[in-house]
């Protein structure tokens, strides 16, 4: 049974990639949104904030861990839509691997976030935006973001098949904001009453985003985040990837 | 391996808490023999759908044992899986992908291997009809295409035993007649069918054997011929020119008087009969002698629907 897992997620995930084939548009509004999201803040609202250093080169991690974060929206939808789908009968009543869909659409989403974090970086790049700390140092905090990334697909996954239709989604679409934007992703802390500056700086998302900002050398990153930055989504795996599965699998309707 | 493809005893199915409770199979049992075509005849709400559900490992049963093709569908599920196919009663089929594609990835979950799973989709929509559209994407299929391609994804491998839950619900009569010869071929080759329907004529159609559902419950099981004997087998009607002769008809007419109905605006008279022959001809002899003119007179088997009929009507006045 376990000898088919990497084929038949491998076949789940061909399906989320034909998908895009057939809705370049789709995909191109996706990665497109992030960029339209940095452009907004950096020009049109940013600009004097408590912050030093050029404003781009703080706004763009956080920017990179929103797009993350938003990502959950983008899973919880897919999620959502497929198990409404007359199709999901069939492969359940086959002998696939449990939890290949899954899969399958985890790996699809971890490519369209990685290619929304290159655009994103690229367009940073073109607006002036630099990272300072070296090739390694950027490297591990890509890694961070797709970390808190995979984090978050699991959440949107379980919260899918709990939530499960169509209309509570759009709770979880409005929720995502103000949640995303509890973080220091746009603004510091310290710019805010004390009360929220504290909220903002345990949202797991705050954390990635100063151990990014350290890593890549831009203005409001602190060394010593970078294990808040690893052990924050680890958890929130540790929770909600064992509870998604085990709700897949028992999934009956 | 054992001649039965298909065995339920005593299964449990139940929707909701408290007050709210519905008992979707309550203790259904059902054995089909290898190779058989077996038809679930029952109206909406009886249950048939559940049963097709657990049976094909999609819903666990609250209690009961089920076994399909000698495997159980709780603690055997995946063996159960490679060896049936489904054909549910919405499309259960990729509508963003092509017909094509559709097969392809499914013959692939099935492990045939990626150059048999091109072959075989290709084979698939083929001997579908499906050939010209298996590049479009299925969302722009009628909905004849539809089930045909759906049916063809229930046939990628070559399943022992087939599940068909409704089948020709909301079919033209060609795509019903296109899905009846699809049915019959597969029974030819020796896969076990079992269909679920609302339409009599269906089940009288296909099936070897049928099982009246009612109330999630098995009401009556037979073949078609077995079932209509169970309400009592022949009967002969006769539709007179003037329904003002009814009366005088019902008092000399040949037949057992008990029995007899009279349906005024048809002007027609049906009544139980046991020697064919003797009371069509004693019926025909005895309209003469009384100058009543006929229009026509005939002998027939009751129909399913009013074997249905008369079995589900037993059940609701017990319960009441």
């Amino acid at each position: 049974m376990t000898t088919h897992a990497l084929t038949d997620s491998w076949t789940m995930t061909r399906r989320e990639l034909a998908h895009w084939a057939r809705q370049p548009v789709q995909v191109a509004v996706n990665v497109a949104f992030p960029v339209m999201l940095l452009v907004m803040f950096g020009y049109l609202i940013g600009g004097g904030r408590a912050v030093t250093g050029d404003y781009i080169d703080y706004l763009l991690p956080g920017m990179l861990a929103l797009t993350m974060a938003f990502g959950l929206e983008g899973t919880m939808i897919a999620v959502t839509e497929d198990l409404n789908k007359g199709v999901i009968d069939r492969f359940r009543s086959m002998p696939m691997t449990n939890g290949a869909v899954l899969v399958g659409r985890s790996v699809a989403d971890m490519l369209q976030s990685a290619l929304a974090l290159a655009v994103l970086i690229g367009v940073g790049l073109a607006l002036g935006w630099r990272a300072h700390g070296g090739p390694v140092a950027f490297l591990g905090g890509v890694g961070l973001l797709l970390l808190f990334r995979f984090a978050m697909l699991w959440i949107g996954i379980h919260l899918a098949m709990v939530a499960g239709r169509t209309e509570l989604v759009q709770a979880v679409q409005i929720l995502v904001w103000p949640v995303g934007f509890l973080s220091n992703a746009i603004a510091t802390p310290e710019a805010m009453p004390g009360w929220l500056g504290t909220v903002v700086q345990w949202n797991p998302m705050s954390q990635t985003a100063t151990a990014v900002r350290d890593l890549f050398g831009n203005p409001g990153g602190e060394a010593g985040h970078v294990w808040a930055a690893v052990v924050w989504p680890l958890v929130l795996l540790a929770v909600f990837f064992p509870l998604a599965v085990r709700r897949f699998a028992r999934l009956s309707r | 391996m054992a001649d039965t493809a298909i065995t339920v005893v005593g299964a449990r199915k139940k929707y909701g808490n408290g007050k709210d409770v519905k008992h979707a199979l309550d203790g259904l049992d059902l054995t089909v023999a290898r190779g058989a075509v077996h038809g679930v005849l029952g109206p909406n709400g009886a249950g048939k759908t559940t049963l097709i559900r657990i049976l094909s490992t999609l819903l666990r049963p609250d209690a009961g044992r089920v076994e399909v093709a000698g495997h159980d569908v709780v603690r055997e599920a995946y063996e159960v899986r490679r060896r049936i196919g489904l054909l549910g009663q919405h499309a259960a089929v990729d509508e963003e992908l092509s017909g094509y594609q559709n097969l392809e990835m499914f013959g692939r979950l099935y492990h045939l291997g990626a150059r048999h799973a091109r072959v075989r989709a290709g084979e698939l929509l083929e001997r579908f009809g499906l050939a010209d559209t298996g590049r479009k994407a299925v969302k722009q299929y009628s909905g004849g295409m539809r089930r045909r391609l759906d049916l063809a994804a229930s046939l990628i491998i070559d399943p022992e035993v087939l599940f068909l839950d409704e089948p020709t619900t909301g079919l033209d009569p060609r795509g019903r007649a296109e899905v009846w010869a699809s049915v019959r071929s597969l029974a030819g080759g020796g896969t076990t069918v079992l269909l679920t329907t609302q339409y009599l004529e269906e089940a009288d159609q296909l099936a070897d054997r049928i099982s009246v559902v009612d109330q999630g419950r098995i009401a009556a099981e037979g073949t078609a011929d077995e079932l209509k004997a169970l309400t009592g087998g022949d009967r002969i009607d006769v539709v007179l020119r003037d329904a003002g002769h009814l009366g005088t008809a019902v008092a000399l007419l040949p037949v057992p008087k008990d029995g007899i109905t009279v349906d005024a605006d048809r002007r027609l008279l049906s009544a139980p009969v046991t020697d064919r022959m003797a009371a069509l001809a004693g019926v025909v002899r005895a309209l003469e002698e009384a100058g009543i003119e006929a229009e026509d007179v005939a002998l027939r088997r009751p129909t399913l629907d009013e074997v249905f009929l008369h079995l589900t009507a037993d059940r609701a006045k017990e319960a009441a």
